[in-house]
């Protein structure tokens, strides 16, 4: 690095100054990878491993709990390139809403799989309690300097879940400029996943059947599916700008396009088909269309004041589906002295509802081509609030601890309720913890 | 987004880029700078983990980093 051949006067620059300079240059693009510019520079020094890991624990309120462990290997070779390899190993169990909309008597629906059902009681939001998922997650990334200025990597992605296949790669390049003040960066990435839910996939606005018992007449379950598993392709352009401002002040700028093509549609969600009473006469398996493209500009400041540094950045994002957000994130940190630090935590995030949503279809409309009732495309404001403690051990390691708390508050996007949704809740609110434990060495 | 949305968009960018040469530091300057904090991802498993939870929570996904798929997410 520049930084540390000419900075004469500092001449016992240790390895973490090291470190932290490597990551100066990062872009967005480079992701967690956290590259440097130019490795050419730096006199030649030992190849290094370092390590992350983390436990999350993430738990709804009468929904979903999920447990997410990451370990994080990262080699720096005397060149500078960086091999980073990482493993997530998460499950998922609780109840997941399934797009119903809560009714003033006893309510029951068929499992995923055909097999049983569960009854929801009146006055309550339709939960499925169906979820238990583990999933494993394996993330290789390389990245090395191509030339002076220039640098490259490329990454691949496995993601396995008992009903679920993604494979991920994805390539980056940045070019540092002005003193490496400036950094232009550009990045692809494309994802194949293959879905095979239990119980297969349902046809757009099947009947939920009703539940079969007996193992042996599935027929009227069958009747319902197009078939047992679907794809879908994830395909992201990004183009980064990286600009030191000052001393103490960095921003970042990023454009994303994204292409996501094929099964779209949540298997698992159905909507409630009321009559002019408000009373359901049938649950309908959802239909989404089978393409959405995504947009979104994203800016992020960093500033270093005497002892404090506040991190503060927005999302723009808008797509095909008409949905359209926004979203602020802020983080202060405050060192405490001998390595510990507090680091608070803002978000904000609203969301316009996507074209097709709808909290119910009537009985007395048309079907519409497509439909769905899922509350996460639907209009909504949700924030979080945390607060991370972290601290420097006798060992020179890093221990942290993070609590959060996430709400969600679903709107309506002014579809009327009828009669007898008139005292149900219809949008309700979910409220979540997430706490982590974090340890690098 | 309307037009005039994204003119303003276009014009700040241009603007953005155009005073860059002047903007930056030396590079004897960077010491707040190279400071592990001051990295643009400071807590990459953090940002993983965060980027995870709302994926699979709300409808946007990336802007940072890449959005990507990756799960089924109920």
């Amino acid at each position: 690095m520049q930084l540390i051949n000419e900075s004469k006067s500092k001449k016992t620059v240790n390895k973490k100054n090291l470190k932290a300079a490597l990551t100066l240059a990062t872009t967005a693009l480079l992701g967690s990878v956290q590259v440097s510019a130019t490795p050419t520079s730096v006199a030649a020094e030992e190849d290094t491993w370092s390590f992350d890991s983390a436990f999350l624990y993430y738990s709804e309120a009468d929904r979903v709990s999920a447990a997410e462990a990451v370990f994080n290997a990262k080699k720096t070779y005397s060149d500078d390139s960086i091999l980073n390899l990482k493993l997530t190993v998460d499950a998922l169990t609780g109840a997941s809403a399934n797009g119903a909309v809560a009714q003033p008597d006893v309510q029951t629906f068929t499992r995923p799989s055909g097999k049983g059902d569960y009854e929801i009681k009146a006055g309550e939001t339709p939960l499925d309690d169906t979820f238990h998922d583990t999933r494993v997650q394996l993330n290789a990334q390389w990245t090395q300097a191509l030339a002076p200025n220039v640098t490259g990597s490329v990454g691949g992605h496995l993601s396995k879940e008992y009903d679920y296949l993604s494979l991920g790669i994805n390539g980056n390049i940045a070019y540092d400029f002005n003193k490496k003040n400036s950094t232009i960066s550009f990045g692809l990435s494309h994802f194949q996943d293959t879905f095979t839910p239990e119980g297969g996939l349902p046809k757009p606005f099947a009947s939920m059947p009703l539940a079969y018992h007996d193992s042996d007449d599935e027929s009227g379950h069958d009747a319902t599916r197009m078939g047992s598993d679907d794809d879908k392709t994830t395909s992201d352009i990004m183009v980064g700008f990286t600009q030191v401002i000052n001393r103490r002040m960095v921003t970042q700028f990023n454009y994303s396009y994204s292409v996501v093509d094929g099964y779209l549609t949540d298997p698992f969600k159905v909507l409630s088909l009321l009559n002019n009473q408000g009373l359901a006469q049938d649950y309908l398996y959802e239909n989404r269309p089978d393409k959405r493209t995504k947009q979104s500009v994203f800016a992020q400041t960093k500033y270093h004041f005497d002892e404090t540094i506040l991190d503060v950045s927005y999302r723009y994002m808008w797509d095909d589906w008409e949905i359209k957000s926004h979203t602020v994130d802020t983080r202060f940190y405050i060192p405490l002295g001998n390595g510990s630090y507090l680091e608070p935590h803002l978000r904000f995030y609203q969301q316009g509802a996507a074209q097709f949503y709808q909290p119910f279809l009537m009985e007395d409309d048309a079907t519409p081509e497509f439909a769905s009732a899922d509350y996460r495309i639907g209009e909504m404001t949700a924030y979080t609030v945390g607060l991370k403690y972290g601290m420097k051990l006798a060992d020179g390691n890093d221990l942290s601890f993070r609590l959060e708390y996430y709400r969600q508050d679903p709107k309506s996007a002014g579809h009327k309720a009828p009669g007898a949704l008139a005292d149900m809740e219809i949008y309700q609110s979910i409220d979540a913890i997430i706490a982590q434990v974090s340890y690098s060495f | 987004m309307n037009n005039k949305f994204k003119y303003s968009l276009v014009f700040a960018a241009v603007t953005l880029a155009s005073g860059c040469s002047s903007l930056g530091v030396e590079p004897w300057e960077r010491d707040l700078l190279a400071t592990e904090q001051m990295a643009l991802t400071s807590s990459p498993i953090d940002s993983a983990l965060d980027d995870h939870i709302y994926f699979s929570k709300e409808a946007s996904s990336g802007g940072k980093s890449f959005g990507g798929g990756g799960c089924g997410c109920n």
